[in-house]
């Protein structure tokens, strides 16, 4: 497959590493909060970055599924490993979002006022430095999930709106990736405002171009010179040889029917065999959006804080009604997981909810792997169950 | 003043019957009357008969001692009172009370029996439509067992 | 999507654990919905939770909620008392879409509280009657004690040109009325099948069973309507509880027809 040319190819400059600091200074003066992949207890995580050292420089990562371990590169490359350990979920849509507070009034009545989101890494707006391709089509997955509602999420809204994005093309992908299988990556072709690849050749530099009129505009201001066609090159080849090296795939074929139509396949009680109902996969997952919400009650009951918090559908009252939950069994909430990422989620948004970044794989104590649980099926579909009313 | 010819032909529970069948059972067959609160029978006491509901509406009841009297079951026009006669020991199993006012052709057991057994045919047709009615009173019985509407439930 | 304040004006308790309130909004705008819609109620300081709108739709200034008590958040709601304020937010959701069974018979059936959505339904039926041909109101419920709006039904069957019927799971002997299944009622209903629209609400076993008998009997599937129910959080589509494969009820329910639910109602622990 050959990777496709992005928009604006003819524009690509070139930066070094002094290009790179002088970009996150520039973000910095402009009042974002520069976020970028950093490195700590022993995991690629998203961190602040006000120097090119706030980077991974020199780090790479092996992931398999149930195993995640840094690993030292022989080279400089700061964006060296494959997909950081927590997405950048956990700053547009972090797992505690205060949404309202509120107290009683004499009246007998309350008055409430919305809360702004803050906290965590600091304010809006971010600037992001080094979101995969992956990780980009998750957020445009949230986008749609998120804003482009009937009710949209003012909070993720308020995150979200002024990001700063900018990609970094995947060099090194992991034994969990399948971007390709996704259409996702390895290279992103919209949704960001600035696409880096780095080029570890004689020279250690950034083939940079502008997906957005800021972006345009930022890169302007940095000392770049056009790229050299060897260097346009170079990023190709550095994009296509992460193609071909993904370490898994998933055939999308028909696969919303295919889940649909299997919903009694043997398989799931495999899995469910296997499954701790941990919920780890939907905490790393970055396009799992699931929440619930607690309201937490001075002891007067005067205040009352209405928070929105992550949820799992793996928690065993996820599904809660009326005396017992609606999937009381692992197997029936593994389908369900299953089902809404690669089937449901098509139905109500439009696209698939799996991104390929593999995290699930990797962070899954027992390693299951839904690309080989898509496989399982496929190969050996049930007829669809039979339609109609029960005798 | 109707035929019980007539009255049989025309209930649901004998409908596709052919005239000369339907003439066979009216020889086991009377018309009752019940007041109001009045019982068609007993639990216990010998089940010697089918009541084909014609007007009214019949309480299938069952007493606790220490608790109220609960109705477990209504029949009303267009339905049968009970099949104990068919099933040995040919007891009735519940008390069966008229809510209102009922007319019934009371159909004798016994006679019923002797009928099916020289002719199997009209046995089959007959059991065919007591198996019809008891599919149904077992499917209402099954869920409501399930208590949907109890305590903890969606109601 | 913040709360807003509603004053309980009125209480009335129903049943021995089902209580209905009446409130009124603080800002005066009232609430405008369509039957079958619900809000998400909160009780202030203990949490909120989804409860469909029972009043009537010609009165957006009164809202009504008829809440069962099955613990936690819906017991704080039933020990509500007059002037009392709660929180609201909404209306949501799909509702019964009504005025699609004009020219044609309805069936309105319901199993305990889930007369309670479909009381909405009816008021907006009896407030146009001459729309409609045929109107059947079919009640199941657990006990003579527990039937739901007693003296309205006896009202909607004797003045506003309903047939009503109610039956019960069981009763003491002073009920004159039938026991059994709710199912049991179609056989005495009257209808034109083929021109029926059927509403139907309460657990969703009694929905598969009645969604049976109605097509048993010729009402075409996509003419059977399901109130729906599943676990909420936002009311909103956003918190990802109350789906039910793909629909998200809150938002594409929680009304739907049985033809777009009859594969995945089928599904266990789906």
């Amino acid at each position: 497959m050959t990777v496709a040319e992005p928009a604006g190819a003819e524009s690509a400059v070139t930066l070094d590493l002094g290009g790179l600091q002088e970009l996150v200074d520039l973000l910095a003066g402009r009042g974002y909060t520069v976020l970028g992949p950093t490195v700590r207890q022993g995991a690629v995580v998203p961190g602040r970055v006000g120097s090119l050292d706030d980077l991974p420089r020199g780090w790479g990562d092996a992931q398999e599924p149930g195993s995640y371990r840094l690993r030292r590169r022989d080279d400089e490359a700061l964006f060296g490993y494959a997909a950081d350990a927590i997405s950048w979920k956990s700053v547009l849509f972090p797992s505690r979002e205060l949404v309202w507070s509120g107290s009683r009034t004499p009246d007998g009545g309350f008055s409430i006022h919305s809360e702004e989101g803050n906290g965590g890494l600091g304010d809006p707006p971010y600037a992001v430095l080094g979101i995969r391709a992956c990780d980009l089509h998750a957020v445009a997955i949230h986008d749609r999930v998120l804003r482009e509602r009937a009710h949209p999420d003012a909070h993720y809204e308020a995150r979200r709106k002024d990001a700063f994005l900018v990609t970094v093309s995947c060099s090194d992908p992991s034994g969990t990736c399948f971007c390709v299988s996704m259409g996702t990556g390895p290279r992103a072709d919209a949704g960001y405002d600035l696409a880096l690849t780095e080029l570890l050749g004689e020279r250690h530099t950034f083939l940079a171009r502008a997906g957005s009129e800021r972006g345009a505009e930022v890169l302007e201001r940095l000392g770049s010179r056009p790229a050299e066609v060897g260097e346009v090159r170079a990023a190709d080849a550095v994009v296509e040889r992460s193609t071909q090296r993904m370490g898994r795939t998933m055939d999308t074929t028909d696969i919303r029917t295919l889940l649909y139509e299997n919903a009694e396949h043997p398989r799931w009680d495999d899995v469910a065999g296997r499954c701790l109902s941990c919920g780890n996969c939907t905490m790393v997952c970055p396009t799992c959006f699931c929440t619930s919400t607690e309201d937490h009650t001075s002891l007067s009951g005067e205040r009352t804080e209405h928070w929105r918090i992550w949820d799992s559908c793996f928690t065993s009252d996820f599904s809660y009604l009326h005396g017992g939950s609606v999937r009381s069994s692992t197997r029936s909430r593994y389908r369900q997981w299953m089902t809404h990422k690669l089937a449901s989620w098509i139905d109500q948004f439009g696209t698939s909810g799996c991104v390929g970044c593999g995290r699930c794989l990797t962070w899954c104590p027992v390693g299951i792997d839904i690309t080989e649980e898509v496989a399982a099926i496929r190969a050996d579909p049930q007829s669809p169950p039979g339609q109609g009313e029960r005798g | 003043m109707r035929s019980l010819q007539d009255l049989l032909a025309e209930h649901p529970f004998f409908a596709g019957l052919d005239e000369s069948t339907v003439s066979l059972l009216v020889g086991c067959s009377v018309n009752v009357h019940y007041r109001a609160g009045e019982y068609l029978f007993h639990e216990g006491e010998p089940a010697d008969r089918l009541f084909v509901v014609r007007r009214g509406r019949v309480a299938l009841d069952v007493h606790m001692p220490g608790q109220a009297e609960m109705v477990v079951d209504t029949v009303d026009e267009g339905g049968v009172v009970g099949w104990s006669w068919l099933v040995p020991p040919y007891r009735w199993f519940f008390d069966a009370r008229a809510v209102q006012e009922v007319s019934a052709v009371a159909v004798d057991a016994t006679c019923l029996r002797a009928k099916c057994d020289e002719d199997p045919a009209l046995g089959y047709a007959l059991m065919q439509r007591v198996a019809g009615v008891m599919y149904h009173r077992l499917q209402s019985a099954r869920v409501r067992l399930l208590d949907l509407y109890g305590a903890g439930r969606a109601g | 999507m913040l709360p807003r304040p509603f004053r309980v004006v009125a209480t009335r308790p129903e049943t021995h654990d089902t209580v209905t309130l009446e409130l009124e909004s603080l800002d005066g705008d009232g609430l405008p919905f369509a039957p079958g819609q619900f809000t998400m109620l909160q009780a202030f300081g203990v949490g909120e939770v989804p409860i469909s709108i029972s009043g009537d739709p010609g009165q957006p200034g009164r809202l009504v909620h008829t809440i069962r008590d099955v613990g936690g958040v819906t017991r704080a709601l039933c020990e509500a008392r007059e002037g009392d304020v709660l929180g609201v937010r909404g209306p949501y959701g799909r509702g019964w879409g009504v005025s699609d069974g004009a020219g044609g018979d309805v069936l309105v059936i319901a199993g305990g509280i889930g007369l309670a959505p479909l009381r909405a339904a009816v008021l907006e039926v009896a407030a146009s009657r001459d729309r409609f041909g045929t109107v059947h109101v079919l009640h199941g419920a657990r006990t003579e004690a527990d039937v739901l709006f007693g003296d309205e039904l006896l009202a909607w069957g004797s003045g506003a040109g309903l047939e009503v019927a109610v039956i019960v799971d069981r009763a003491a002997t002073s009920w004159t009325g039938r026991v059994g299944l709710v199912t049991e009622l179609l056989g005495g209903a009257s209808f034109d099948a083929e021109r029926t629209l059927a509403l139907v609400c309460g657990p969703e076993v009694m929905m598969r069973f009645v969604a049976a008998g109605l097509v048993a009997r010729g009402v075409p599937p996509d003419r059977v309507r399901l109130s729906l129910e599943r676990n909420m959080r936002c009311g909103v589509g956003l918190c990802g509880h109350c789906q039910l494969r793909e629909y998200l009820l809150c938002v594409d329910g929680p009304v739907l027809s049985l033809d777009a639910v009859r594969q995945q109602l089928g599904v266990r622990e789906l």
